[in-house]
């Protein structure tokens, strides 16, 4: 001891005790989550919540198989896919619009768009859900990719136009003066420099549509089309008995967003806390 | 971009900067009327597919609570037969009444767990990275897998009821959290609560680390204590972080659904009966749509009025 710093450094020590502790209310969950997906019924039933004594691999194959992932996972990637895409075009487009071509009335459209990323489902669900059977868009997969473009694109328009708002203007007049039209600037000269912004409405709205559980439980029944959410649900009911069936295929669907989530962290955490979504 | 902050701003003040009044008013040019255009064609595919999901359907909603309809065929025109009926029903009221005690959870637990952990976490300078991070985990996790998770931890013959049990402290064993009419809301809260307050707390962490240093050192010189210096420097400096979030709560609150449908469905015999919950039944179990539309436009009706007087009160200068 002695010194000015350490005297006052011991205070600090509490401090981590909580932060800590508060680590592991966040973690243990998931940890056991990792540990019971290596363990066998035999071995669940006498350490339920341990780290494996000898881990065991086959809950895996099994759950994959049993659950259908390969059919799952490839709804959920085409839905997925298809949502950062069509979002990114529509709010990419809109916002391009609202900071650059002096839309007239800008101010009411953004108003509308704050209006709008906070709609709550209640109040257009039931019409919708009627619209898209007599359209014969339930169970299909555009069906449910329509939906998030327009629940997510309010939202990403707002973020994506506040990074539009921050870039200069002078590369892209320098593009018109060359004889560049709008759409050229837009491609050659906005977006390469908007990157960011597209990658974090990307980020935010890929989550959003790979975790989203209410609209493709309502809207999608048949079980060839499910994405993993709502498969995994019945899946989780299905088997409930089997805590380590259970485990390992809870972890085909989180272990990809965890990893993208640990790459690019800074940037999901940014956008995430930006937009109004409620997870 | 530093991350924006949700303060429910009326987006004036930023739009203000990127337009150009001087083109707007002065005669217009076919340039500037091809300008127009073009940007009316690129915020073309934002409106289209919001008029098809939100704007048209919202209106029909509108429509339909005044009708009697079951989802298929013509709907017939009743007034406010369905309002009533939403107004007399011990049913609906029981719903509210879950809303609201919903509310008071998400009101205290997750902002105390927020502000406790976000002011540690701003007082430290070594592993905040870490920790933000940790915090953040459970909010990417998917709501099913959320709930798959503490439907085991919390099993009774499993969880950690029987493993506590097994350790010597019986209190947990056996209990049926979820099965439990009187335990069954505050455990879903509760599983709930696990993935959002490292949300919440990211959140205030943001706002409070653009709090002015130096009036922490005043504070230090004026011999505040820790304590002091949270209640006098922290909380009024992220206050409209704090108001944004505790506005939220209490919308998202009123509109809650997918982990009570997911871990309960409404049950055991009603105990976790929400309105969202209790119109999806009306709508998809027992087919009385223009019911169900009542109660989906009472609800959206209800977030809308508190988030106007919250404006309301902002805009008459009151400090929130």
């Amino acid at each position: 001891m002695g010194g000015r710093r350490t005297s006052r450094e011991p205070s600090k020590v509490s401090y981590y005790a909580v932060l800590v502790a508060l680590s592991f209310f966040a973690l243990t969950p998931l940890v056991v989550l990792g540990f019971n997906a290596l363990k066998t019924s035999a071995e669940l039933g006498r350490n339920p919540l341990g780290p494996p004594l000898s881990p065991d691999f086959s809950n895996f194959p099994k759950a994959w198989e049993l659950g259908n992932f390969t059919v799952t996972m490839r709804n959920s990637a085409i839905i997925t896919a298809g949502t950062v895409i069509g979002v990114c075009i529509i709010a990419g487009m809109a916002a391009y619009a609202l900071s650059r071509l002096d839309l007239p009335g800008g101010n009411g459209v953004l108003f509308s768009l704050f209006v709008g990323s906070a709609v709550p489902f209640q109040l257009f669900l039931v019409p919708l859900f009627f619209l898209w059977s007599r359209l014969q868009l339930t169970n299909t997969l555009i069906g449910i990719i329509i939906i998030y473009w327009a629940i997510y694109s309010p939202f990403a328009t707002l973020l994506l136009r506040s990074y539009l708002v921050a870039l200069p203007r002078d590369f892209e007049d320098a593009a018109r003066i060359d004889g560049a039209n709008e759409f050229q600037v837009l491609t050659r000269v906005v977006l390469p420099l908007a990157w960011p912004g597209f990658l974090t409405v990307a980020l935010v709205s890929g989550l959003a549509a790979w975790n989203e559980f209410f609209f493709a439980v309502t809207f999608i029944q048949d079980d060839n089309l499910k994405p993993i959410a709502t498969s995994f649900l019945s899946f989780q009911s299905q088997f409930s008995r089997d805590w380590g069936l259970t485990s390992a295929a809870g972890l085909f669907m989180i272990l990809p967003v965890i990893v993208l989530f640990l790459i690019l962290q800074r940037r999901f955490i940014e956008g995430l806390a930006s937009g109004g979504l409620k997870g | 971009m530093p991350a924006e902050q949700p303060e429910l701003k009326v987006p004036e003040e930023r739009a203000a900067s990127t337009e150009r009044p001087s083109r707007k008013r002065a005669g217009r040019t076919p340039r500037q009327r091809r300008r127009t255009i073009m940007a009316w064609a690129f915020m073309l595919p934002l409106v289209i597919v919001n008029v098809i999901v939100i704007v048209g359907p919202a209106i029909a909603t509108v429509y339909y609570s005044f009708t009697e309809w079951s989802g298929i065929g013509p709907a017939e025109f009743v007034g406010l037969q369905n309002y009533r009926q939403m107004l007399t029903s011990g049913e609906f009221y029981g719903a509210l009444l879950h809303n609201v005690i919903w509310i008071a959870i998400f009101l205290t637990v997750p902002i105390a767990m927020g502000l406790l952990g976000a002011f540690l976490l701003s007082q430290i300078t070594r592993f905040q990275m870490l920790f933000r991070v940790v915090y953040f985990i459970p909010f990417v996790i998917a709501s099913v897998v959320n709930a798959s998770i503490w439907e085991n931890l919390l099993d009774p013959e499993r969880g950690i009821g029987p493993a506590l049990a097994s350790i010597g402290l019986p209190y947990l064993d056996g209990v049926a959290f979820f099965g439990d009419q009187r335990l069954a809301l505050p455990s879903v809260a509760f599983v709930d609560n696990w993935h959002w307050w490292g949300f919440v707390l990211v959140l205030f962490l943001t706002a409070m680390q653009s709090v002015d240093r130096d009036l922490y050192d005043a504070a230090k010189v004026d011999g505040a204590s820790r304590w002091h210096q949270f209640r006098h420097v922290t909380i009024p400096g992220i206050r409209p972080t704090l108001v944004f979030v505790m506005l939220m709560t209490i919308i998202w609150s009123l509109l809650v659904f997918d982990y009570i449908y997911i871990l309960t469905q409404g049950g055991p015999a009603g105990a976790t009966e929400v309105v969202a919950t209790l119109m999806y039944k009306e709508a998809f179990a027992r087919f009385e749509a223009g019911y169900a539309a009542a109660l989906g436009l009472g609800m959206s009706f209800v977030s809308g009025l508190i988030v106007l007087v919250f404006l309301y009160l902002r805009r008459r200068g009151w400090e929130i």
